[in-house]
């Protein structure tokens, strides 16, 4: 199902491409050929780093339709290096505690299926604890 | 611009309404607006719903309910902005009729939730949020609430239980509302013990998804009929206004913005401070809402809502009563009704038929309907007429 949907949105999904404002240099993700930081267009692709840091995170046990096989599950709003905020699954957590300011990483993993055995499997970005080394 | 008045206000109860569908709860709550408002026949419906295309498979709500309620014929259409569709069902009557195009108004507010459980439910109230880049995710209503409130507790000192009294004040305030979900004082080692959620969220920090649905009738002062309600209420100021979808794409994310604005506008338009308001009814679908909105609307400084809440400021007595009726917790959600029902239980306060509940001397009311946190802010002042007092009408 969604297939033209999934499919459109690859680039975020896979490779956190935004954009850059040529006017006053902001960050954007999600893209929206509009800055929302001076309002002038912005259409310049930009890839993200991946690294961030965890702004506030907590765990969903009643989940959405196609998502309950994965529950509980952590949802996160990680601050990207380059400035923005973006909404995202933690994973590879093991026995780590997550908490505010925790440095993470973007990885690629399964997001949700769309239900029966002929469904699209959808991937997509996913961020994990990063090693303290790698940050910056 | 000439006055627009409330002349007319139903309400169903709010419950798991197994035997009403959809229709039949929005018919009941505009047979009493319309018996209210004695005898005036609307011209245009205004519906405010959130999620029939996805709870009932029933768009086109308009023709739907206009029919079955007798009005074939007449203008009808939905209004829809996730939980502020009511408030903005209101503001759609309120534009139409002090416009001049419409002499009298329909306003109803309709949600049917218990029809789907679970995992569907929460499929269905996500679509609120950025599909794109949130939901899919697995980002649901309650977890967006989560994090904000998680965050909130990061950057303020807020002790143990700290956000208790939204819930304890709201359900105090249900016992005596016969329309409210719940009308049991809860105790506060209730809300401490209750089951969690999502982390910080207790489950008596949100409120119950049910059944409801709440009707106005609109119509400008001098067109009310002799044998009409003699207890007037004006809508003295109107606004709505956005903020980004998702929460990720917000400056900061901890200040509604869009509630701020909105409800200066309204203030702005009645001519009234803040001081001269005499109670509140927010949009408490979860405590962290309730409190960034007294903070908004400027009744609690940026950090300090709860701290409102935890001095009894909120309660009957207390500075700012809010949630006079139970609100969202106790009262119940009802989605797209919920707005209605805020407006049904002002005018309630401000004809002074509030019981056990009455705000003494009660004039001007806010009340604020919210889509998501606070993606769209409908505010409404409210304001008691009062025809012994010339020098007010």
């Amino acid at each position: 199902m969604e297939i033209p949907r999934h499919w459109r949105l690859k680039k975020q999904r896979y490779g956190l491409v935004g954009e850059v404002c040529p006017h006053c240099d902001h960050k954007i993700f999600p893209p929206r050929d509009v800055c929302p930081n001076c309002g002038d267009e912005a259409k310049e692709q930009f890839a993200f780093s991946g690294k961030g840091e965890v702004y506030s995170y907590t765990t969903v046990y009643e989940a959405p339709a196609g998502f309950d096989a994965n529950a509980p599950y952590t949802v996160a709003i990680v601050k990207l290096e380059e400035g923005p905020m973006l909404t995202a699954q933690l994973t590879d957590l093991g026995e780590q505690p997550i908490s505010i300011g925790m440095p993470v990483e973007m990885v690629t993993r399964k997001m949700r299926n769309d239900g029966d055995e002929r469904g699209v499997i959808v991937y997509g970005y996913k961020f994990r604890p990063a090693p303290l080394h790698t940050t910056a | 611009m000439t006055d627009v008045v409330i002349t007319g206000i139903g309400q169903t109860p709010v419950g798991e309404h197994w035997e009403l569908g959809l229709r039949d709860l929005a018919v009941a709550a505009i047979r009493d607006a319309l018996k209210d408002a004695g005898g005036l026949k609307p011209q245009a419906l205004f519906v405010g719903n959130m999620l029939a295309p996805n709870l009932s498979n029933q768009a086109h709500l308009g023709a739907l309910i206009a029919e079955y309620a007798g009005l074939t014929g007449i203008e009808a259409m939905t209004v829809e902005a996730s939980g502020a569709s009511g408030g903005a069902a209101l503001r759609q009557g309120y534009l139409a009729v002090a416009s001049g195009m419409v002499d009298v108004a329909l306003v109803v507010g309709v949600e049917k939730f218990t029809d789907k459980i679970g995992s569907d439910v929460e499929e269905a109230t996500a679509t609120e949020n950025d599909a794109d880049f949130e939901s899919i995710h697995g980002m649901t209503i309650t977890a967006q609430a989560a994090l904000l409130m998680k965050r909130y507790m990061h950057e303020n000192e807020i002790p143990e239980n700290g956000f208790a009294n939204f819930a304890l004040t709201a359900h105090a305030n249900g016992v005596a509302n016969k329309n409210a979900a719940f009308q049991k004082a809860i105790k506060a080692e209730t809300y401490a013990k209750a089951e969690m959620v999502s982390d910080p969220i207790k489950v008596f920090d949100m409120a119950p998804q049910l059944d409801g649905a709440a009707a106005l009738v609109l119509t400008r002062r001098e067109l009310i009929p002799s044998n009409g309600q003699s207890l007037l209420v004006k809508i003295a100021g109107s606004a709505a206004s956005s903020d980004t979808l998702a929460l990720h794409d917000r400056k900061d994310m901890l200040y509604f913005d869009a509630a701020q604005i909105s409800a200066g506008k309204a203030m702005k338009q009645a001519g009234i401070t803040l001081s001269q308001i005499n109670f509140f009814e927010y949009h408490d679908i979860f405590s962290i809402y309730a409190a960034l909105q007294l903070e908004a609307v400027g009744f609690a400084i940026k950090g300090k809502g709860w701290k409102l809440a935890a001095d009894g400021e909120i309660g009957l007595k207390g500075k700012i009563p809010c949630a006079t009726m139970g609100g969202m917790k106790a009262r119940g959600f009802a989605g797209g009704a919920s707005g209605v029902y805020q407006a049904v239980e002002a005018v309630t306060q401000l004809r002074g038929q509030a019981g056990a509940n009455q705000i003494a001397g009660a004039t001007y009311g806010l009340i604020q309907s919210l889509g998501g946190p606070a993606s769209t802010a409908v505010s409404h002042i409210l304001q008691k007429l009062d025809w012994s007092n010339p020098d007010s009408v």
